[in-house]
């Protein structure tokens, strides 16, 4: 079973990735930041993070840059949750090593497709 | 030929959809009925607190099983002639909904008689009693084998004919 | 899938969510200073914002998402320092907060939403948007036009396309060679195009450079891919959307002739299918390594110089410092089972002690050190379930910051509001029920007790007045001040209103204290002086009376021209209470501790019996009004066991002198409401800490009593509520006035 990584500091946001990707059987390990989730990166190795960009601690592009600084998860696919669908925030997202986004809002299964996407 | 049959207590028993089981118990002679699954237990006579600045018919508090329940008599209620509380007493426990809150609600009766299955079809209404007893509180009269059961409306008689009165009789 | 349970919960996570994140918006937007914000402070109130927008739209409220964009828009201009805090974008979105806050109730009641609220403030916020600002130069049009719409817009694909037909696409894709360190896999692209349609992969591996110039990180090889679709271009495109700035990509339709001839050009065609195996076999290079597979390459790994990850991570540890409670969400209805069971626990301890009074000495050692060890052990568990109920009172505080900048602008006051002891913790309940006193008191002091700029100036005083909120633990209960340093209580006035209205007696002697405590006394309206603040027709006899419901008092101590303080005692908690155990002829009553004063033996040459039934009693040079329960409770008692009826007749026909009758009784002392009564007792019994029980669990609640408990032998207690009980018995305040008269 492949396991995904979710990182938001919001609990609905979270629930709600957890509650679809279970759902389609993924196994999910829920943080609620950054740092919370580098550390969960660092003890089990995931097929997938899922991470927001906008939290406390540690924001959801530090978090990716320093995933690509470990051995572990240099091609890992990592996709980072955005609301915002402007080009520059993308290429930020893209500059610190995510792999894609996953535009909010969305729904189970708009990201059950992407996910598949990543996952096959 | 009558239609409601005694059934024993613990029997499983095939009910169509329009009986129901009814607890009956005697109060000076009548019995009454509440509907079975209205009832929690059957508890036996225990020290009653006495509650300050409560009609007459609420008796007090009781400790069940961790939890403070108020007992209603039911024939002071009912204004029936008065009996001395004893170990014969009997506690009949009924859950009452009100607004999504549920209660636990003893009433003293003088004894638990039977569990009888009823058919809705074979309710009859209830003739005013008079003041007492409103038939806003009884569902209606049925016979069971030649003997006639006053089945209890048992939430409105608890919540309206019973808590209802008591924040009117609050001493001034 | 939105309609199923799961999901039903998760939208109420949302709420619950969104109301904490609202909170911290709130909180953050008071704490802005205008002109330089602090960055942190807009991120955070940025971050709620972006979480509240995310999350509506996510859930499907689309509304609230909607109006939050133009929110986040605003602060999001402010973080990036494209737009000054000025006074009015605060207020402006401090008007939002409780817009939104008024969404997400009526989202919580499935009752519509206020379009018209909603409307103006929208239309407020695009003023805002497109007033003249450096941001609405900079950035607004790019900011505003970020829509929270579903991705697929921006595609300018005539949308003739949606072809039936199947066309012929050569994609010629080149990733740049970091392309797979972003973790976009070339055969993942390629597994989603044949997803589109029938799909030939063809590598070209001529830019894989020699060995020892490999990086096995990288990738060199490119591809040709010629898909056969009916899907429009725009789909095309959108598998490779992650990937467009890390790649030359080009994409052609192609006529059926041209195609073949490219076909046969390059002859390197390898189907993609089951394997999606992407090494280009016939490749003389050890391509082995180059498959973009994060396990092949470690070979080669040693070479690259590893980034010291580790001192990173600290240095960010150490900056962020875990400052997010770490909590969890339990329904308080578990809770409440736990105290419930636990409440069991001390009955069943305390019955257990007992029956080891009753047991022969043989067996005791043991037993007793085994009991004591549960009472220990229950004490604790006790407690600390009892801790779980309990928040700080930061919770409540915290709407006051709001409160008294909104008050101070209305009534062109200056105020500094100083919180303190905002960490004091106590019972979840008592803490929503102290929440409307509260800002009662506060309204009260903004309003009647700080003056006016001006006033304050003439009395010397510095322009801004001072309103302190603290908190504290004080011997088992919690003690909350309201102090302002405004003019203090106009005690001419207060007594002579209360004169007036018979409260006090024309000749009365008052201390300064008692006359400022007539503002509690019910009757005392304040009519007068109703004003749009503090007025709305609520006295202070219902902060009171608030107050008492919880267990706790209320008093003013006020100085003229300095100011004036309110303090409130609050229990921790109602779910327990430290009762003194009292007999009153069968039956046992509990006392709150904290109500009595002292307990005498009744000398009846004391007792002076006025009128009908008033009795007072003397002790020292004070005289008390006295309450015989028995006596007021007597047809209640009889109720109880037809047995003793007789007896207590036969008592009532003798006829005895009531002096005689409490001869040898005790008096225990009580204070309510500044005044003390005595209640005749039979008995007294333990003192303990009793679990309350409501009696509203299955009964009512009654007058006069604050709950019941379950006493080690099973029996109920109930426990009096001294205000409430004297209020019902002593209503006419007659009873004060007898004192002076006895006197």
């Amino acid at each position: 079973m492949q396991t995904i990584l979710t990182v938001d500091d919001s609990p609905s946001m979270r629930s709600m990735l957890s509650f679809a990707l279970n759902r389609a059987g993924y196994k999910t390990v829920e943080a609620d930041n950054g740092v919370a989730g580098l550390e969960a990166a660092k003890k089990q190795l995931f097929d997938l993070v899922i991470t927001d960009v906008n939290m406390p601690e540690m924001d959801g592009l530090s978090l990716v840059s320093e995933l690509r600084r470990l051995e572990d998860y240099k091609f890992t696919p990592v996709l980072v949750l955005t609301t915002e669908s402007g080009d520059e925030k993308k290429a930020k997202g893209k500059a610190a090593g995510a792999t894609g986004w996953i535009v909010k809002p969305f729904d189970p299964d708009q990201l059950l497709n992407i996910v598949s996407r990543v996952l096959g | 030929m009558t239609v409601a049959q005694r059934e024993n207590l613990d029997a499983e028993i095939n009910l169509s959809a329009d009986c129901e089981q009814y607890l009956t118990f005697l109060l000076n002679g009548e019995e009454y009925g509440v509907e079975i699954l209205k009832v929690q237990g059957i508890q036996g006579w225990t020290r009653v607190t006495p509650i300050p600045n409560t009609p007459d018919f609420v008796l007090g508090v009781i400790n069940l099983r961790g939890a403070v329940m108020p007992i209603i008599d039911l024939r002071k209620r009912f204004a029936l002639s008065d009996v001395s509380y004893g170990p014969a007493t009997v506690i009949v426990v009924v859950k009452v909904v009100e607004h999504d809150k549920e209660r636990a609600v003893g009433l003293v009766v003088d004894a638990v008689s039977e569990v009888y299955n009823v058919d809705h079809h074979e309710l009859k209404p209830a003739p005013n009693f008079g003041g007492t007893i409103s038939t806003d509180y009884i569902k209606g009269l049925v016979t069971v084998q030649d003997k006639m059961l006053i089945l209890l409306e048992v939430d409105g008689l608890v919540n309206e004919g019973v808590l209802g009165l008591v924040s009117d009789q609050l001493i001034q | 899938m939105f309609d199923d349970e799961g999901m039903e919960e998760i939208k109420q996570i949302f709420l619950e969510e969104s109301g904490e994140g609202l909170d911290i918006m709130e909180a953050g937007l008071l704490n802005l200073n205008l002109g330089e914000a602090d960055l942190e402070v807009v991120n955070d109130i940025f971050r709620a914002a972006h979480s509240i927008k995310g999350g509506g739209g996510t859930f499907g409220f689309m509304e609230v998402s909607d109006f939050t964009h133009g929110v986040e828009t605003i602060l999001d201009q402010m973080r990036e320092g494209k737009r000054s805090v000025t006074q009015e974008a605060v207020q402006l979105l401090l008007e939002t907060v409780d817009c939104l806050r008024a969404m997400m109730d009526s989202i919580r009641d499935s009752s519509p939403y206020d379009e018209p609220r909603i409307n103006a403030l929208k239309e407020r916020i695009e003023i805002l948007l497109s007033s003249d600002n450096e941001a609405a130069v900079a950035e607004g049009a790019e900011t505003s036009e970020e829509p929270a719409l579903p991705t697929k817009q921006l595609d300018s694909d005539t949308p003739t396309e949606n072809g039936q037909a199947d066309s012929e696409w050569e994609i010629q894709f080149q990733p740049h060679p970091g392309m797979l360190q972003n973790g976009n896999e070339p055969s993942r692209i390629f597994r989603a195009l044949a997803g589109l349609g029938e799909l030939k992969v063809t590598a070209d591996t001529s830019k894989i450079p020699v060995f020892e110039e490999l990086d096995p990180d990288c990738c060199y090889i490119g591809w040709t891919l010629r898909l056969i679709t009916q899907e429009p271009e725009s789909n095309i495109r959108e598998i490779f959307e992650w990937v467009v700035d890390e790649c030359e990509l080009i994409i052609n339709k192609v006529v059926g002739a041209q195609l073949e001839n490219v076909e046969l050009a390059e002859p390197k065609v390898v189907p993609i299918g089951n394997s999606g195996d992407l090494q280009p076999k016939q490749s003389e290079k050890p391509v082995a390594e180059l498959a973009p597979d994060s396990e092949v390459p470690k070979v080669a790994k040693v070479a690259v110089p590893k980034q010291p990850v580790k001192p990173d991570v600290d240095s960010s540890k150490k900056t962020g410092g875990n400052k997010e409670s770490s909590s969890i969400r339990v329904d308080i209805e578990k809770i409440d089972s736990l105290l419930n069971l636990v409440g069991e626990l001390v009955i069943t301890q305390s019955m257990l002690v007992r029956y080891s009074k009753d047991c022969g000495d043989s067996i005791l050692g043991e037993l007793r050190d085994g009991l004591e060890q549960l009472e220990r052990n229950a004490r604790e568990l006790q407690e600390s379930a009892m801790q779980i109920r309990m928040l700080p009172i930061k919770v409540t505080f915290s709407r006051f910051p709001r409160l008294v900048r909104d008050l101070g602008l209305k009534m062109n006051k200056k105020i500094e509001l100083k919180i303190s002891g905002e960490q004091t913790e106590l019972d979840k309940t008592v803490l929503e029920k102290i929440g409307d006193p509260l800002v009662h008191l506060v309204r009260n002091s903004l309003d009647h007790g700080i003056e006016t700029v001006e006033k304050r100036r003439a009395a010397g005083k510095p322009d801004t007045g001072v309103l302190h909120l603290s908190a504290s633990h004080e011997a088992g209960n919690i003690v909350i001040q309201v102090e302002d340093d405004g003019a203090g209580l106009n005690r001419e006035r207060i007594l002579e209103k209360a004169i007036e209205r018979g409260i006090v007696g024309e000749d009365e002697q008052l201390s300064n204290d008692a006359i400022d405590n007539l503002i509690f006394q019910a009757g005392f309206s304040t009519a007068e002086q109703v004003s749009d603040v503090s007025g709305r027709g609520v006295g202070m006899d219902v902060v009171r009376r608030n107050i008492q419901d919880l267990g706790g008092c209320v008093d003013v101590h006020s100085n003229p021209g300095v100011g004036s303080i309110f303090t409130i005692r609050l229990p921790l908690t109602l779910a327990i209470l430290d009762g003194q155990l009292v007999k009153v002829g069968d039956d046992t009553y509990v006392i709150p501790l904290l109500s009595i004063v002292e307990s005498v033996l009744i000398n009846p040459e004391r007792l002076s019996f006025i009128a009908n039934d008033s009795t007072v009693y003397r002790l020292r040079e004070e005289f008390i009004p006295v309450l015989d329960l028995k006596q007021t409770w007597q047809q209640y008692v009889e109720v109880d066991n037809q047995e003793e009826k007789d007896e207590e007749k036969d008592e009532e026909k003798e006829e005895v002198s009531e002096s005689n009758r409490l001869a040898n009784k005790l008096l225990v002392v009580v204070e309510a409401d500044r005044k003390r009564y005595g209640l005749v007792v039979d008995d007294l019994c333990d003192q303990q800490q009793v679990v309350i029980k409501a009696l509203e669990t299955n009964y009512k609640n009654v007058n006069g009593l604050s709950g019941s408990t379950i006493l080690g032998d099973g029996a109920v207690a109930l426990i009096l509520d001294i205000p409430s009980l004297m209020r019902l018995y002593f209503k006419n305040e007659a009873i004060d006035r007898m004192a002076t008269i006895a006197s």
